[in-house]
């Protein structure tokens, strides 16, 4: 039986087996490669997506559990050509190194700024706290999050729920 | 006027065309054997090439570890890749504009001189000639090899180098796919290993009927000697053999290690090799003595991704992508441990998570080979295991330093012995200091190494920066290079630095404190070096030290300092700290002097980074052991700094544009954990000498207040 769900507001439907990970049908199936490995153990983060708008860990959750649901991954945010704001604010901060642990804080960092559009220092790093960064690029993460939130409450009411 | 010195890199790959290609679509290759691992490499040679060949950054295409194209420069360490292949990819470009410029002149019946390039152009009088570099590309024969005889261009007329220009690499690793990992070709077999347990151990018996039941899905099992991997076109049902696998597998000759081998005290009394370096033994008993012993445990690289490779082997030709952080060193390893001739093998660098020296992604590619070279014509994706990456990726080896410091009548370091207990920091594999892991299940393996040291003119190994830079009259080093330690051990970001600057900061402060005086002035009383003094100065200025107020309140400032290697750039770092029942570190100023800085901000990034990298190795960092190898495989056994702990960072260069660029990467680590030692002590009022600073520790350091 196929799995029926809707990544990045598109409906997909996979035919593997309802226990597959998440993270697997993400990128080996519908080539959404954004969504990354670090542990498949909900222990660094590296695979957050959002399903229906709240934080999941894509490795350790089985495709079967987001039937009919929505699934945001990186790549429903933006692109290179048309980034996200968060991803400009990451941009224009110099927010990363290597990068790899990226798009699973940007995730969570847009299902902050969703709920909570004006967060505290202690909100946003409460929000990042399950997330590893190895490189230490974590100072920039915060201010880049910031910086998005202040460009989001900032930006007309249309575009403010770009997903 | 002769020419100065060729860098090493030049010597070695003198040929333009290693370095250089002028391409149709009006930009220029530029070819580094350097490779991006975060640090921004790729668009900081960018930043050098543009300036010096006056293009648009745009217009510069970089390219970096590609054994088919690029040169060859061994690895990517050791803080050299500005230094070395920026100088070399400086003077190139300089050649080459050269050469370019004497070809227009010829077309045009001037001299080079009446030229000037804009966007590539070749201008006279400020007016269109019709020539640029792509026109006349045809005439240059970059087949030459690099004289040196052209003078790069003065740092006055810098246009990008100096300016913190965004890094290229990073658009594409926040919107999707972007790694080595994310290359996924439409034929592709995932594969796994099953890691041998130690050297030696021998395959006795494998239940693969179970392991098959276990990965329910098309899975071949592929195996050389003790080699064993689990291969299928379905991801997840490799990986579930591979998880299985640990359970029906019987191996013979596990070598056994003492759970007290996890501690730095172990080395102490272990078989090792004894160096003395520097000055004689003193003619004369010491008189005013002081000893103080730090240690820090073995740490992990502890990269966020594991460890990949793709490998494809079709028609005799073995073509590897690679997150190594070496293609040409890889390439050569790859044909020995496979018997391949090298002209039949390709290694390409795609970008990979940060590796912070030497972890496992090297050995990922000979896995990704060998099981290549079983399954001709398919492309093999080898990934590690997260439990994998941290039981097998060699490991930053533990060190314990001991001081001996004699003092003069004023209190001042008379003479000083540095001793040093470590395994070797050096395995990366060739030129006979290590090779690829895998090569041990194979039926012969090669030798055991005998462990080095790298020379300290070179900035030494375990003995890095265990020469202070203070002024002492006599110095000398005991290196005890131990044999055989329990895990395999080798770089790791700074190597020896991180300890042996935590020792001689600590005695700093020791000095200082049986002194009388203050751990700064007492530091500038014996440090005569115009740069070293000030950034002292300049960062007790930051932190406002002359207010750090009483010891032992729980609350306190710390500093430490050093210039990373003796010879790139300097570092001083201020910590301050609230000690509990454990350690928060609640701020750190830093100011390094980098000589002239290609990308200020991507410079700061990787002092921020080194910052913090350097507070989780000495907050909370070690490998722990079992009697059969690494048992912390995972992140809540192997704990690492997390966004609550975070300190605010205060990084900044000082402007050092009159001098050569010194490699910034790693200056920062060693000051940052010396600079919280010493914190810790003074808000404490006793020193805790062992690393990592846990609760543990706090609190048996309490009982003895
Ligand atoms: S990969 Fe899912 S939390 Fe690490
Ligand atoms: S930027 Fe490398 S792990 Fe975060």
């Amino acid at each position: 039986m196929d799995i029926a769900f809707k990544v990045n507001g598109e409906a997909r439907q996979v035919g593997v087996p309802q226990t597959a990970s998440l993270l697997e049908v993400l990128r080996n199936h519908l080539g959404l490669m954004g969504t990354r490995y670090g542990c498949g153990l909900e222990q660094c983060g590296c695979c957050m997506v959002l399903v229906d708008g709240e934080p999941a860990y894509a490795c350790t959750r089985e495709v079967g559990t987001v039937a009919g649901r929505n699934v945001t991954t990186i790549e429903g945010l933006g692109s290179q050509a048309k980034p996200h704001p968060l991803q400009q604010a990451f941009l224009d901060e110099q927010a990363g190194q290597c990068g790899y642990c990226l798009s699973g804080i940007l995730i969570s960092a847009k299902a902050l700024l969703d709920r909570t559009p004006n967060p505290t220092r202690a909100e946003v790093v409460a929000a990042l706290d399950k997330h590893l960064c190895r490189c230490g690029a974590h100072q920039r993460i915060l201010r880049a999050v910031e910086r998005a939130a202040v460009k989001l409450r900032n930006a007309p009411v249309g575009a403010r729920r770009a997903t | 006027m002769t020419a100065p010195a060729l860098p090493a890199s030049l010597v070695e790959n003198p040929r333009l065309d290693r370095w250089i290609a002028f391409q149709p679509d009006r930009t220029v290759r530029i070819a580094t054997g350097k490779v991006e691992i975060g640090q921004g490499v790729v668009t900081a040679i960018g930043q050098i090439a543009a300036d010096e060949l006056d293009l648009p950054l745009d217009r510069v295409a970089v390219l970096s570890g590609s054994t088919t194209y690029g040169p060859d420069e061994l690895y990517t360490t050791s803080s050299l890749s500005i230094m070395v292949s920026g100088g070399s990819v400086r003077l190139v470009c300089a050649e080459v504009r050269a050469k370019a410029l004497e070809r227009a002149a010829l077309r045009l019946n001037c001299s080079p001189d009446d030229l000037t390039v804009a966007d590539g152009q070749f201008l006279q009088n400020g007016q269109a000639t019709g020539q640029d570099y792509w026109t006349v590309a045809g005439e240059i024969d970059l087949s030459q090899a690099v004289t040196g005889s052209v003078k790069p261009k003065p740092a006055a007329s810098y246009k990008l180098v100096g300016q913190s220009v965004p890094r290229i690499d990073l658009p594409a690793k926040v919107s999707g796919a972007a790694y080595l990992h994310d290359v996924l070709p439409a034929d592709v077999l995932h594969a796994r290993t099953l890691r041998q347990p130690s050297r030696g151990a021998t395959l006795a018996a494998l239940d693969e009927a179970a392991i098959r039941r276990a990965a329910k899905g098309e899975l071949q099992i592929v195996r050389e000697a003790n080699f064993v991997a689990f291969v299928s076109p379905v991801e997840s049902v490799a990986e579930a053999a591979a998880a299985a696998a640990p359970q029906h597998v019987k191996w013979n000759n596990v070598r056994r290690i003492e759970p007290a081998a996890q501690e730095a005290a172990w080395l102490k009394g272990q078989p090792a090799e004894d160096r003395r370096l520097g000055a004689p033994e003193p003619a004369t008993k010491p008189k005013r003595l002081v000893e103080i012993t730090v240690s820090r445990p073995y740490v992990a690289h502890a990269s966020m991704g594991p460890s990949c490779a793709l490998a494809e082997f079709r028609d005799g030709n073995l073509s590897v992508r690679s997150h190594g952080q070496g293609m040409h060193p890889l390439r050569k390893n790859l044909s020995v441990a496979l018997g391949l001739p090298i002209e039949r093998i390709t290694a390409d660098h795609l970008h990979g998570p940060g590796c912070y020296g030497h972890n496992g992604a090297d050995d990922a590619a000979l896995d990704a080979s060998l099981i290549a070279m079983k399954i001709p014509g398919r492309c093999i994706r080898l990934q590690w295991r997260r439990e994998e990456e941290f039981g097998f990726e060699p490991v930053g080896p533990a060190m314990l330093v001991t001081l001996h410091v004699d003092l003069d009548e004023r209190g001042r370091p008379a003479d000083w012995t540095t001793e040093i207990w470590s395994a070797t920091h050096v395995q990366r594999p060739g030129g006979g200091s290590g090779y690829l892991l895998a090569t041990e299940a194979l039926a012969n393996p090669p030798p055991e190494v005998k462990p080095t040291d790298p020379p300290v003119e070179r900035g030494g190994g375990g003995t890095r920066n265990a020469i202070p830079l203070y002024d002492v009259p006599a110095h000398r080093i005991l290196h005890h290079l131990v044999q055989r330690p329990p895990v395999r051990t080798s770089a790791l970001r700074g190597l020896g630095a991180l300890p042996n600057v935590y020792a001689v900061e600590s005695m700093m402060d020791e000095l200082a404190s049986r002194a009388g005086e203050d751990p700064v002035a007492y530091r500038l009383s014996i440090l005569s070096e115009p740069r070293a003094r000030k950034l002292i100065e300049l960062v007790a200025q930051r932190s406002n030290w002359k207010a750090r107020g009483p010891a032992g309140t729980g609350k306190g400032l710390g500093i430490g300092f050093a210039r990373y290697k003796n010879s790139a750039a300097y570092a001083a770092v201020v910590a301050s700290v609230t000690v509990s029942e454990s350690v928060a570190v609640d701020r750190v100023w830093c100011v390094a002097d980098a000589g002239l800085v290609v990308n200020p901000d991507g410079a700061r990034n990787q002092l921020e980074g080194g910052i913090i990298q350097a507070l989780s190795w000495t907050l909370k960092e070690q490998v722990k052991l079992d009697s059969e190898g690494i048992a912390s495989r995972d992140w809540d056994s192997y704990p690492i700094l997390r966004f609550s702990e975070v300190p605010d960072i205060h990084a900044e260069l000082v402007d050092g544009a009159g001098n050569p660029s010194l490699g910034v990467g790693e200056c920062s680590v060693g000051p940052t954990a010396a600079a919280v030692g010493n914190a810790v002590a003074y808000a404490l009022g006793v020193r805790i000498h062992d690393m990592p600073l846990s609760r543990e520790r706090i609190m048996a350091a309490l009982l003895k207040v």
